[in-house]
């Protein structure tokens, strides 16, 4: 009987797909594929560290490519959610799509549906983030956000704001998972900062902005106001479009967290 | 920049834009190519909801409500006694421009009321967006307002700087323009219409000979109507409708419950509900006409002149039609499928590919995401049960109403007391 493996990984996404790539070419009899920083011991399973290794990642995404364009963001959406487990279900997905063409759009199979769902909650995600960050201009001319998504959506939103403000500066950042994206003019990077204090739209306002950032924001939440029709009001359906745990980045609604 | 000032009219001019229901800020081209600010291709994005659950994606005011006319169902008519303003045309470009910057908004919904004549007012909301396009650079999205009975050459050059035109016929009949609004006549509508149309062709022809054709509209035009003013029925409401999209080639008509604003006993008084649920149904109808395949007259006829408020036009149909089904999901072609109460375009897509590799059975449906709850009566799959017995469409109903919670049912019930 072959051995049973856990492989570990740096965390990143190449990282996996290299751990992929380990997996079909030693044809490993795996139970587990874990991030370094979270590790838990399987009962009888030997683990090994597998260190990124680009070309491979690289092959693993071209041949998941050629069997389907669709799949590969289904892949990496699903990959962003960083669901416990969510490794080994991606790895039995890729296994299942290579085994067969089309198979990512076999919905009656449980795994393909998961992934599927889960891809989807990501982009719900994304598109969320993308509506509700709310720019703050700082006193150096840097449009400022702060954001705390349910998961990694960052990398997915960066091409969306590059191409939409190209002519300022601007800067988002993960709060919960402290990095962020900051859009130099030129190109985008991955900054990481000392924030000490949170951004929000705090009804407190900080000497960090702008003074017509404060008088911008105010203009912004009359009109939020009067747009409302009175004989019309449902909030029911405003809490499900807008979640709770968003309002506090919503200058709009900084009165009612 | 006076900012007390600025925001009284933001108040001001934004209250009386809020009756235009339009927010689609989809279907443009415009992609940033200059390092300007700003893009506006593919999907619109809903940046925040109003507390009745109303997208708002862009910032959609007046640029003045003064008016010379008096509509009847119009916040903005002459003859009601309220604040007026008007912005400057610098300052609505200063409020785009800073709104877009911060994401609050995809664009502008520019509208106004009738200053002087239709042609000087259509000239100061082309300043607008000309101001934004060529000084700021900006290619967010523009809606324009086309005024009634301007004239052909200013809506040729609205289009160059406008993604989307629209103008509301607000009443579905001819009778009810005359009764509410007799100043306006009925060919001012349709003048900037016809003309916005033609240039759209226009475009798409000569796009093709000369690549970079200047853009006119790419996303298109629009209309609305208001309904629940005039008495209309909702054959006179959706026929219209079919009239617009055909003829004008209208990418989007909207469907506005009349919100009683003033006093006049050629309207509903003050304090009568919003036809929100009606509305509600009106758009479900619009949805099966352009995305079901479904005719008008399969739904509304000289039979049917109104839409059932307790069950979705779809469930209505089906109930009437009940010799077409059930219907085998695992054979029947898409067009089948669509008719299926229940059953989504989203679902019919993930059917027809899941029943590639298996026959399915209500276990798949159900995770495939089917509100089987009406569905199953209307189909059977790879499974020995379904329903049989209860073919009644009556029974059918009432077991499918029992089993459902509408978020309209206190709207329902007080409705239908006043539709019976
Ligand atoms: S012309 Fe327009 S703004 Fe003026 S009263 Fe009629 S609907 Fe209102």
């Amino acid at each position: 009987m072959m051995n049973q493996t856990t492989l570990i990984y740096d965390g990143s996404f190449n990282g996996f797909l290299t751990c992929v790539f380990q997996a079909f070419d030693e044809k490993l009899k795996l139970v587990a594929i874990q991030k370094n920083k979270q590790v838990q011991n399987e009962l009888f399973s030997e683990s090994t560290t597998v260190f990124t290794n680009i070309e491979q990642a690289k092959r693993v995404w071209t041949g998941i490519r050629n069997k389907s364009f669709n799949a590969i963001s289904t892949i990496y959406f699903a990959y962003l959610s960083e669901n416990e487990g969510v490794e080994m279900m991606l790895y039995t997905y890729i296994k299942k799509l290579m085994a067969k063409r089309g198979t990512q759009v076999d919905f009656s199979d449980e795994t393909i549906l998961y992934i599927h769902q889960l891809a989807k909650k990501v982009g719900r995600e994304k598109h969320r983030v993308e509506a509700f960050v709310r720019f703050q201009l700082t006193k150096d001319q840097i449009y400022f956000a702060n954001i705390e998504p349910d998961f990694d959506v960052l990398p997915l939103i960066s091409k969306h704001f590059k191409n939409r403000y190209a002519d300022q500066q601007w800067l988002i950042y993960d709060a919960k998972r402290n990095y962020g994206i900051f859009y130099n003019l030129d190109g985008v990077e991955i900054v990481s900062l000392d924030i000490k204090e949170l951004h929000y739209n705090r009804t407190q306002q900080s000497n960090v902005f702008t003074s017509g950032e404060y008088a911008y924001q105010e203009l912004w939440n009359n009109y939020f106001k009067s747009t409302n029709i009175k004989s019309r009001i449902n909030r029911k359906l405003h809490t499900q479009h807008v979640p709770k745990r968003y309002w506090k980045y919503l200058s709009e609604k900084k009165e009612a967290v | 920049m006076n900012f007390e000032r600025i925001k009284e009219k933001l108040n001001i001019l934004a209250d009386a834009a809020k009756y235009d229901v339009s927010c689609a800020s989809s279907g443009s081209s415009r992609t940033n190519t200059n390092k300007g600010l700003g893009n506006s291709t593919g999907m619109g994005i809903c940046h925040s909801y109003t507390e009745d659950g109303r997208c708002v994606s862009l910032l959609k005011i007046l640029l003045t409500n003064h008016c010379i006319f008096d509509c009847a169902y119009c916040v903005s008519r002459r003859t009601n006694d309220i604040k007026r303003a008007a912005f400057k045309v610098q300052e609505v470009v200063d409020l785009t421009i800073n709104f877009y910057r911060r994401n609050y908004i995809e664009g502008l919904f520019l509208s106004s009321g009738i200053f002087k004549d239709p042609d000087h007012t259509m000239e100061r909301l082309i300043r607008v967006a000309k101001k934004l396009r060529e000084e700021e650079n900006f290619n967010g999205y523009i809606h324009l307002k086309s005024i009634p009975g301007c004239s052909d050459e200013l809506m040729y050059e609205a289009g160059l700087y406008a993604d989307r035109l629209s103008i509301n016929i607000e009443i579905p009949t001819v009778s009810g323009l005359k009764l509410l609004a007799p100043e306006k006549d009925h060919k001012d509508f349709i003048q900037p219409m016809n003309k916005v149309k033609n240039e759209i062709i226009r475009y798409n022809n000569e796009r093709k000979i000369i690549k970079n054709t200047p853009k006119y509209a790419p996303a298109g035009q629009s209309t609305q109507m208001i309904v629940g003013a005039t008495g209309e029925s909702d054959k006179d409401v959706m026929y219209s409708a079919t009239y617009y999209y055909k003829k004008y080639s209208m990418k989007r008509v909207y469907y506005s419950g009349y919100v009683p604003v003033l006093e006049d006993n050629r309207l509903p008084a003050i304090g009568s509900q919003v036809p929100m649920l009606r509305e509600n149904r009106l758009y479900q109808t619009d949805w099966l006409l352009r995305f079901y395949g479904f005719a008008v007259n399969e739904i509304l006829n000289d039979d049917y002149p109104n839409l059932d408020m307790d069950i979705d036009p779809k469930l209505s149909w089906a109930l009437r039609n009940m010799h077409l089904f059930p219907v085998d999901i695992n054979n029947a072609d898409k067009r089948l499928l669509a008719r299926i109460p229940g059953l989504g375009m989203k679902s019919v897509h993930k059917i027809i590919h899941a029943r590639k590799f298996r026959k399915l059975n209500w276990e798949h449906l159900k995770k495939i995401g089917v509100a089987l709850n009406r569905a199953k009566y209307f189909m059977v799959c790879d499974s020995r049960e379904w329903e049989r017995k209860d073919r009644e469409p009556s029974k059918i109903k009432g077991l499918i109403l029992q089993n459902s919670a509408s978020k309209f049912r206190n709207q329902i019930s007080n409705q239908l007391s006043l539709f019976n």
